[in-house]
């Protein structure tokens, strides 16, 4: 069993996010691992496992040379990274991502499952998932709650909003996994040390066959007109609870007639 | 400007996402609509009264309805070559745009929440870093132009127009997108109203204390006010709660008229979900906490006192 997993390395969310002079995404600082990734790779650990051999192996684009959340990953088992990494990719869509993310994973090759998560955590277009599964012509079942793997076929059960789907298909496959649906495991002290020496294949979206009309601000065909300070919406009133606070509470409640 | 929306329903009845895009629609230009599932009369009926003339329609024999979807636009598309296609930022919106965009080569704008058409010039206002700032984005590539709208974003209205024509379209080749086939439909009870639609939402974050607590606090409150219950991503990604219930920038967009976020600390990523509520009540213990830079009332308490007492009180009311 060979499971790829997406993995996006993005500035620190509790920082203050800024856009640069050419509106992309400032990455200046130290990235980290997106939280949202380590439940795909946590899960594809886990699948390997059970399967009883098999490589984890991690694929991330970015535009500089970016490691450190790949390391993370890395520590928590993975084997292996691909990175693509160029100055051309600043400005990539989500398409012109999932072509390159198509790319690697055709790079990679033998790989019976990709994993993701449901969307970034900074960029959130969430719709990566199905258009890496398109361009490689694979199923996508997405938003799992719940994976398993058995006799060539996968069956998540697939977040609604009345409750779950059951869905089923064979592989290979793309799964798109909603966050909490594992604990990820944090990297022990071997791990970290190990990862420091595990492969990473880094490539530039040329070496997979990627023009460069085809990533970056070219490739995503739009271009952004104006950005703007949005209204902030003012305080009201703040009071410390003595006990009483729920009085208070309550009294709003009356006034907006909900009670 | 013709548009082409990405219609959803559930039992028989359009979703309120899928009808805010029609109203808006109709505004921009001539709307037609394609539906993947079953009740397709009653569904034609549903979108012609909000501006659709036209529904495009195909079996889902079995398959995610998204990935349908695509299939069915991209086969109308080969003929009508609609302007602009809609989509809401929901489940099987995002599969259906996803796939659509990857098959015709057409990036996809997400998470707008305006859309505004200028002569044959498309751009989508997006909200980004937790709503602290609007970008416009506008397509310059050829039609037809794809983007993703949040829920909640327009307010749907009746237009009162007449069914829409029924048009069943051949899919074509779907290659292996189709495989994947949902064996099974699990339905969880519910209590009171969808956490989009609700008029209350009671949202619980980690200041709750536990998973255990979700229940008898946050649920319980929500249901003495006929509210719907939600959540902080981070008791999501502790798996506290399920996915569905998560409010914010990964999650859902909600507009209610009052919303009660119990043990938030308020991260940009949950206020950009909630802060076009009408009302807002914050509770939480750390005072510096920047949900209350939103709340209307604010309360610098412990949730696991306060919301006891006051469940007590609102029972003893009523």
């Amino acid at each position: 069993m060979n499971i790829l997993v997406c993995v996006k390395q993005i500035p620190d969310p509790a920082t203050p996010g800024e856009l640069t002079a050419e509106h992309t995404l400032k990455r200046e600082a130290k990235l980290i691992l997106d939280e949202s990734d380590s439940f795909g790779v946590e899960m594809a650990l886990q699948l390997v496992d059970k399967a009883g051999g098999g490589d984890v192996t991690l694929i991330s684009v970015a535009p500089n040379g970016e490691v450190s959340g790949l390391r993370t990953a890395l520590a928590m088992g993975a084997a292996k990274a691909v990175l693509v990494s160029d100055p051309s990719l600043s400005g990539s869509d989500s398409l012109s991502t999932a072509k390159v993310i198509a790319k690697a994973v055709e790079r990679v090759g033998d790989a019976d499952l990709l994993l993701t998560a449901t969307e970034s955590t900074d960029g959130y277009t969430g719709t990566i998932p199905a258009q890496v599964a398109e361009l490689l012509d694979w199923p996508s079942l997405t938003f799992a709650k719940q994976v398993t793997i058995a006799d060539g076929k996968v069956t998540i059960q697939r977040q609604t909003e009345a409750g779950y789907d059951v869905v089923e298909a064979s592989l290979p496959a793309v799964v798109s996994v909603t966050a909490g649906v594992v604990e990820p495991r944090y990297p022990s002290f071997k791990g970290i040390m190990a990862a420091k020496n595990k492969p990473v294949d880094a490539v530039k979206p040329a070496d997979l066959g990627l023009a460069d009309d085809q990533v970056g601000w070219a490739g995503a065909r739009q271009k952004i007109t104006s950005v703007e300070q949005a209204p902030e919406r003012q305080a009201g009133e703040k009071i410390e609870d003595d006990g009483t606070a729920f009085e208070a509470v309550v009294a709003y409640l009356e006034k907006l007639k909900v009670v | 400007m013709k548009i082409l929306v990405f219609a959803e329903a559930d039992n028989g009845a359009p979703v309120t996402s899928t009808l805010e895009l029609l109203t808006k629609a109709r505004a921009l230009g001539d709307v037609e609509a394609a539906y993947v599932g079953s009740d397709v009369d009653a569904v034609a009926a549903a979108v012609g009264e909000y501006g659709a003339t036209k529904l495009y329609t195909a079996d889902s024999q079995g398959s995610l309805v998204g990935v349908v979807g695509a299939s069915l636009i991209a086969a109308v598309i080969a003929v009508g070559q609609p302007d602009l296609v809609l989509f809401a930022q929901t489940y099987d919106g995002r599969d259906a745009v996803g796939r659509l965009s990857a098959r015709i080569d057409r990036p996809v704008l997400t998470n707008g929440y305006s859309v505004t058409v200028d002569g044959d010039s498309v751009s989508i206002g997006a909200q980004v870093f937790g709503g602290r700032v609007l970008v416009e984005t506008q397509f310059t590539g050829p039609t037809p132009h794809l983007a993703a709208i949040r829920p909640k974003s327009f307010v749907a209205e009746p237009s009162g127009g007449a069914a829409a024509t029924i048009e069943q379209v051949d899919l074509g080749e779907t290659g292996r997108s189709t495989e994947a086939k949902v064996l099974d439909h699990h339905v969880e009870e519910r209590e009171g109203p969808k956490l989009e639609e609700a008029t209350i939402v009671v949202s619980g974050g980690r200041g709750i204390g536990s998973a255990e607590s979700y229940g008898p606090l946050v649920d319980e409150l929500a249901q003495l006010l006929k509210g719907a219950s939600g959540a902080s991503r981070a008791i999501v990604d502790a798996g506290w709660v399920p996915y569905s219930k998560q409010v914010g920038q990964t999650g859902k967009t909600v507009k209610p008229k009052l919303y009660i976020a119990l043990g938030i600390s308020g991260a940009t990523q949950h206020l950009v979900g909630m802060k076009g509520s009408d009302n807002i009540i914050a509770i939480n213990k750390d005072a510096e906490a920047p949900i209350f830079s939103v709340a209307d009332l604010g309360v610098v308490g412990d949730v696991q006192k306060v919301v006891p007492k006051l469940i007590e009180a609102l029972k003893a009311k009523s």
